[in-house]
This record gives C-alpha cells, structure tokens and sequence, in this order.
C-alpha cells in the first residue's frame, strides 16, 4: 500500500493545515450525505420498473443504503482510526495493570472499545496483559467487547436502525462484556492456562508516552479507512443486497412465528447459530435488519448478531495456544450464557 | 548484514509486511535476512502486544499495522 501518489507541493500543503483539510472533508461529507435520498429516489426512477412493486422496493432500499453505510463507515473509520491512535494497546495495558477486579472490568470493556483490534493480534494481546499481571478477568472484559462493540457494528447499527438500537447495543455489549469478565474472574481458572503461559516471566508495564502530532493521527484515520473499509466493503454490498431482496419479496409478518417473541427457543438457536458462524457485522446486520422488519423479535436478532460477532470459531482456534479446552468452555459458556440473557430481557420488556 | 524478524501468526499484514521489507531492502542493496516468527511464545518474548511486529537486529521498531514506505525506508538508510 503506498497510498495517493500526491505531488510533493500538495502533500506539504495539507500537512501545513491539517484542520483545514479536516473542516473541508467534513462539509463535502455532509454534503455526500443529504443529497443521497433525492439521488437513490431518482435514480430508480430511470429503471422501467413501478417503485412500489417488489423489485423497485429492493432496488430502492439497495441504492439508498449500500451508499449510504459506506459513506458512515467511510466517516466513522476515519475518527476511530484518530481515536484509536490515543489508545495504544500499551497505554491500555498501562491504565488496566495492577488494579482490582470490579472498576477494572468496566474499563477493561471500555478501552476494549477504542483500543485497536484485530483477531489475529488477540493471542499476542492476551499474553502482554497476564505478563503486566492484568488479572484474568478483566482481560477477559477486554476481549469479549474489543471484537464485539466495534465501530463497524455500530455504525451499520446506527445507519440501518438509528441510534437507539445502536446504543443499546452498544450498553449491552459493555453489560456482557463487564459481567463475563466478573464471572470467569471469579471461578479462579488460572490453573487452566497453558503451562508455558504460566510461566512466562512476569514484567513491569511500562509506557513511555511518544509525541505524535495531529497530522500523524490523521494520516492513521485515513490508513484505518484504506484498510478496513478497504476490507469491509464487499460484506456490506452483499449483506445489504441480501437484505434488500428480503424487503422486497419476503411477506411481512412471514418470520414472527419462527423468530418473534412467542417462540421461546428461537433465542437459543440463534446462538446455536450464531457462534460458528464467521461473518462480520458489516455482513450480518443488513440481513438482520431485514429479519427484524419482517416480524423477528429484537431479543433474538441482537442475540444472534452478538453471537456471529463475539464468538467465533477461527478466535477460539487461536486462543487454544494458550487456553485449555476448559478454559475455552467456561469463556465460550459464559459469554453465551450473557447474549442468551441479553435476548431473553429483550423479548420479555419489548 | 541486516537481521529482520517479522512476528505474526501469518496473517495478510504479516505476509504483506515482509514482502515489503523484501522489496524495500531490494531496492535499496542492502543484504537482509528475513525471517518469520510465528511461535505465540516467541512474539511475547519481544513484548510486542499488536501484530505484526518487526524486529530489525534484536530490536523492536514496528508493533501493529503495516508499516508505511517511508517507515520501512528509514530502517534501511545508511
């Protein structure tokens, strides 16, 4: 990756007013943003096709929300990517050493949030944590929310069903994350490291601070954009071309029997479902929304997403280096048990 | 004779990783060996935390993401 071949007097341009860039960017996105109704609206109408029949409904909802969650995810990627340049995994394990269980899980499930993450760096993280003495249970905390209270969730979240739902998301991701973390803290499971991770030398957690200026920060907003919605994008086309065709042919009410509230199972099955499932939420929500509008229940929706997010096979392949079998079963049994409850409080007040 | 290690579990920025200090270090004529850690154990030892990481000469220069070109460069300059 090399970036935009810029002309020298450019590229030294916007480094002198990084702000200035930054306040333009804003106003054109914006801009981007408004005109993407009116657009999708008359862009349909240059198809032959009746705008309320079922195809001219999908062909709607596809062309006014594929642009439209990217351009979110566009946005919000660069500001996180900004965010999380403050967030440094060794600040984080700085500001979670040496501290008692309890206060500790909440800010384990918090930075977990802005800390950046990927699930190929969650075995080597892991191990950082144990060496400073972070305690079990609150790095716990922090590898159930850094994967699954992400900003692509909540960005799909908030694009395809509001702000509402993406902060109850958002809550309730935290709420497992806290709980889960408590929990397996309390049941001692030190012994079922690995040996070698036992043992591994135990050291200070040192950090010393480095001054890096806003322009850096920026240009890791923009490097977080090309690689993660430079990664993302074909999940969100397909998940929201999914998504549509169920908006368009599936009849309404057609899923309530199997996925609303008075099917008691059907939180259960989907985590059944969920957990080895290996997509991400940029593929899962649109399809999920679809199910939500045709008569889900928002118990069972939010379980299953959870659960495609939080748990998966690949990350616990991963984590077996340094888990033991049981180890991994009281993490997988806790954190399902947390998303079942979440499903089962959702279908009970709503 | 430069000493690179790239530490990652052989993930896509892991090998991309590599493959650019290769061609940086191609470039530029300066004899590298390059070698790939992947051993969890190993990559703790150097106390990276976020992959991949890069060693040059028993040293850690890099840790998280695929570093820059001009980072890269700056590794390799007389």
């Amino acid at each position: 990756m090399t970036g935009l071949p810029l002309p020298p007097s450019h590229a030294a341009g916007w480094r002198a007013h990084p702000r200035l860039l930054l306040a333009t960017g804003a106003i054109a996105w914006i801009g981007l943003y408004r005109l993407l109704a009116p657009a999708s609206e008359s862009l349909v109408g240059l198809f032959p096709i009746d705008r309320a029949s079922h195809v001219g409904t999908s062909l709607q909802f596809f062309l006014y929300d594929a642009p439209k969650v990217l351009l979110l995810l566009t946005g919000i990627v660069f500001l996180m990517g900004i965010i999380n340049s403050y967030f440094t995994p060794e600040r984080t394990r700085a500001l979670l050493a040496g501290r008692r269980e309890g206060v500790a899980n909440v800010l384990a499930a918090s930075l977990g949030v802005v800390t950046p993450f990927c699930s190929c760096s969650a075995v080597p993280l892991f191990l950082g944590f144990v060496q400073a003495g972070v305690p079990l249970g609150v790095t716990f905390s922090f590898l159930i929310a850094a994967p699954m209270v992400n900003e692509i969730a909540l960005t799909l979240l908030f694009g395809l069903f509001g702000w509402r739902i993406a902060l109850l998301y958002l809550s309730l991701g935290l709420g497992v994350a806290i709980i889960a973390g408590g929990v397996l803290g309390r049941m001692r499971l030190e012994k079922y490291l690995e040996t070698w991770v036992r043992n591994m030398p135990r050291g200070v957690a040192a950090y010393d601070a480095q001054h890096v200026s806003f322009v850096d920060r920026m240009a890791s907003g923009a490097q977080a954009v090309r690689e993660i919605v430079g990664k993302v994008w074909p999940y969100v086309i397909v998940g929201i071309a999914v998504g549509a065709l169920i908006h368009g042919f599936v009849p309404q009410d057609y899923l309530a029997s199997v996925m609303g509230k008075e099917a008691w199972w059907s939180v259960p099955l989907a985590v059944l479902i969920g957990v080895p499932l290996y997509s991400n939420a940029a593929g899962v929500i649109p399809v999920v929304q679809a199910l939500l509008a045709k008569g889900a229940a928002l118990g069972t929706v939010l379980a299953f997403m959870m659960s495609v997010i939080a748990l998966s096979l690949p990350e616990l392949v991963i984590l077996r280096k340094v888990l033991t079998p049981r180890l991994i079963a009281a993490f997988v049994g806790v954190v399902s048990a947390g998303i079942l409850l979440v499903g089962y409080v959702f279908n009970a007040v709503l | 004779m430069k000493k690179v290690q790239v530490l990652g579990s052989g993930c896509a920025n892991c090998k991309r990783t590599a493959q650019l200090i290769q061609m940086v270090a191609d470039a530029r004529g300066v004899p590298i060996t390059l070698e790939k850690v992947e051993d969890f154990q190993q990559i703790a030892s150097f106390g990276v935390m976020y992959t991949p990481g890069v060693v040059i000469d028993g040293a850690v220069v890099h840790a998280g993401g695929v570093p820059s070109n001009e980072k890269i460069e700056s590794w390799f300059a007389q």
